[in-house]
């Protein structure tokens, strides 16, 4: 520690703090344009000029990379630095007179007018100062080093390599977050490669909570977008936790469990909107999906649960649109159960919250389970516009007398047999449940079926309906159809159930169809042993015969078949039996 | 007086436990239109189907014979329909041989969800075995 005298306050520091943090550290300001914490101080702006006295000789030095030393007496507001300042913020103001952070920063050192003359005036209110930030930023903590300045004096510049978009920029954005004139703008930047992630209602930073139901409550890194994890540099979140709870060297990993049964939940996914162009999913604002607009009903999402549109305003009038993709010959012909009872739930919502009209369009209203048909009644008295006819397009830009656009429905009202025109500020999509884009991996992994819809297939629609085909493997929940909350967690429950009952008994039930030799048949030929897939038959040198092992036979019958001199029988299909069945069903 | 009966043809169906009897099922719960002529065996495996059963069938009075397993690769035994694939081709020549046309003998990938599928083939197979005409090898 290292004991220093600012402005005649004796500060105690550790030993090499530059002059600009000791004197923070005092409650003593020095002004700066240029300085961060994030990088090594650059000392371009030159404002933070203050006298630092050693002995008897004092010297004009830069407080943001000046290091103390024990005795260091420093003046930051004397005659000299005062005089100093004030002649360097003239000379920057003179240069960029209209940019806020220039001019604020010559009010506080009483500057008011451009003393001088620049030849290189620049009077955009955006103009670059040269502050070098974003040259730091780039090099020091992404360590991309994209940005790079050129040309010396009056002609210098921040540019990129080649003055050209580098493929070596990963587009992080860095750079226009700590521009102090919004030089750098980060709205021609997201098109590009597009490190900010859209993640339902808007960007969202690399490392972040992806709900605050999120069970664990834990911050994930994107990989994607995490700079860290992209050029090695950064790792400004790691500096932040205290507990030192970030490690950026967590990878995926495989772990090898040994189980005796598997359940599957593999869930659902919802049918990508933009292949419907004619909704206007991901063209047209205030457009959304019903998890979207979950994601914004939710009282800890990104609008706090009000119902906004994208300008900030409150929606005039909100359409629900059912069946996206479902009962739809084009895409899924199944219903998705689901979307009936969510869309009346936020019909409620937007009433509850607002004074929007509400109107759904639904093909049928499938109000299915207990206390459902209730709510419905109960929406319909709440004055929500029930309309029975399926959305052709929505448009946008409708404007009457002047008052602000709305989004054009355009449908057939079923009911009273017309085509109808209604305008709306939201649109909210129902979009169809599907199978995981990957079932059919984990279907393979596991040798199970897949039904027509592409859901994995139970081994039988009513009398069992969370077996599938292959011993021990079960399903419950979305993956094996459409379902709402309460007949997931039935399913699941159920097939907790059949699973903990074959662990309480302790031993497993084998089908009783197992192919066997018949020893004296065996004529030793060898010829089932390659056949069988489990490697169940194995053939004994002493004997000269083949033998099947029970434990390993699934009892598929390709070696009874294979078998020249019939010395294999399949149990519960042998020859016999099916010669016998032949007979019977080909003497009528 | 035999021969103006109206010709009926009998389809015997060899079909697996988990694919094609599966999506028969379908097929009958889905109420989709199927061959009425189709008598069916289940067998675990089309594997198991020896060419014995199919001489036997056309034997005692088939005029068709169908076999029908998973597709390729989704066997629930892993590999029994490429011995399947493999037998079929060689029983083609050897009906030949015996003087039964191989068209009467038809192999089927069918999973358990194409019930539609199942109809739709069973369908086909009866109108081209009904094309071929009555098979005589009865036993007398």
């Amino acid at each position: 520690m290292v004991t220093v005298n600012i402005d005649g306050k004796n500060v105690e520091v550790i030993e090499d703090t530059t002059i600009l943090k000791a004197a923070e550290s005092a409650g003593i300001w020095i002004p700066t344009l240029c300085y961060s914490e994030l990088f090594e101080p650059y000392g371009v702006c030159r404002l933070c000029t203050v006298e630092a006295v050693r002995g008897r000789r004092s010297r004009l030095v830069t407080a943001c990379n000046y290091p103390v030393r024990e005795g260091l007496t420093v003046h930051t507001n004397s005659e000299k630095v005062k005089w100093i300042r004030k002649l360097i913020m003239e000379l920057t103001y003179s240069r960029w007179p209209n940019v806020p952070v220039v001019k604020e920063m010559a009010a506080a050192l009483g500057v008011t007018e451009p003393r001088f003359k620049s030849l290189e005036q620049d009077l955009a209110p955006d103009a670059c100062i040269l502050c070098g930030n974003c040259v730091n930023i780039c090099r020091d903590v992404v360590k991309a080093s994209i940005l790079a300045f050129e040309g010396i004096g009056i002609g210098r510049k921040v540019v990129l390599p080649y003055n050209e978009q580098s493929e070596e920029c990963i587009v992080c954005g860095a750079c226009a977050q700590v521009c102090p004139t919004g030089h750098i703008k980060i709205k021609s930047l997201e098109k590009e490669r597009g490190a900010l992630q859209d993640w339902y209602l808007g960007p969202k930073s690399a490392i972040n909570i992806p709900t605050l139901q999120a069970v664990p409550r834990v911050p994930i890194i994107d990989e994607k977008s995490c700079i860290k994890m992209q050029t090695g540099g950064c790792g400004i979140c790691s500096t932040f936790c205290e507990p030192e709870a970030i490690n950026y060297e967590a990878k995926d990993e495989e772990i090898e469990i040994e189980v005796g049964q598997i359940l599957i939940t593999t869930g659902y996914q919802t049918i990508d909107l933009k292949q419907m162009p004619q909704y206007g999913y991901g063209r047209l604002d205030n457009v959304y999906s019903s998890l979207e607009f979950e994601h914004m009903l939710n009282s800890t999402g990104p609008t706090g649960g009000t119902i906004l549109c994208k300008d900030g305003s409150e929606p005039r009038a909100v359409g629900i649109v059912h069946c996206i993709g479902s009962r739809d010959e084009n895409f899924h012909k199944y219903c998705s159960r689901v979307c009936c009872m969510y869309a009346l739930k936020f019909a409620h919502l937007v009433k509850d919250r607002t004074p929007a009209e509400v109107y759904q369009f639904y093909i049928d209203m499938r109000a299915f389970g207990k206390g459902y048909e209730e709510f419905y009644k109960r929406l319909l008295d709440e004055g929500v516009n029930m309309i029975r006819g399926k959305v052709a397009e929505i448009t946008d830009g409708y404007i009457t007398d002047g008052i602000k656009p709305y989004l054009m429905i355009k449908c057939e009202d079923t009911l009273i047999g017309k085509f109808r025109e209604i305008p709306v500020d939201m649109v909210v999509l129902c979009p169809a449940i599907e199978p995981q884009f990957d079932a059919s991996n984990i279907k393979k992994i596991f040798s199970i079926s897949q039904s027509p819809d592409k859901f994995f297939l139970e081994r039988h629609p009513k009398l069992d309906p969370v077996s599938t085909m292959t011993d021990g493997i079960f399903i419950a929940g979305c993956a094996q159809g459409p379902k709402d909350i309460p007949d997931s967690v039935a399913q699941a429950s159920a097939a907790a159930a059949r699973i903990l009952s074959l662990i309480s008994l302790g031993e497993v039930a084998i089908d009783p169809i197992k192919a066997e030799v018949v020893d004296e048949y065996c004529s030793g030929c060898r010829m089932c042993n390659s056949l069988c897939p489990y490697s169940a038959i194995s053939y004994k040198e002493e004997e000269k015969i083949s033998y099947i092992n029970d434990m390993l036979c699934k009892g598929c019958g390709t070696c009874v078949s294979a078998c020249p001199s019939s010395a294999i029988t399949g149990k519960g299909f042998t020859d016999e039996q099916i010669l016998a069945e032949l007979e019977g069903i080909l003497s009528v | 007086m035999e021969q103006e009966k109206e010709f009926n043809p009998k389809i015997v169906a060899f079909l697996c436990n988990w694919c094609t009897y599966t999506g028969a099922d379908l097929a009958g719960v889905s109420r989709l239109k199927s061959s009425p002529c189709v008598r069916i065996i289940r067998v675990m495996c089309s594997g198991r189907v020896d060419p014995t059963f199919v001489i036997k069938a056309f034997r005692q009075g088939a005029d068709g014979v169908f076999i029908g397993g998973c597709h390729i690769g989704d066997c629930h035994y892993s590999e029994g329909n490429y011995k399947t694939l493999r037998r079929v081709e060689f029983m083609k020549i050897y009906l030949e041989d015996f003087g039964i046309d191989p068209r009467r003998l038809r192999l089927e990938w069918i999973s358990a969800s194409e019930g539609d599928k199942y109809a739709a083939k069973t369908l086909e197979f009866e109108s081209e075995i009904r094309e071929l005409g009555p098979l005589h090898l009865v036993d007398a």
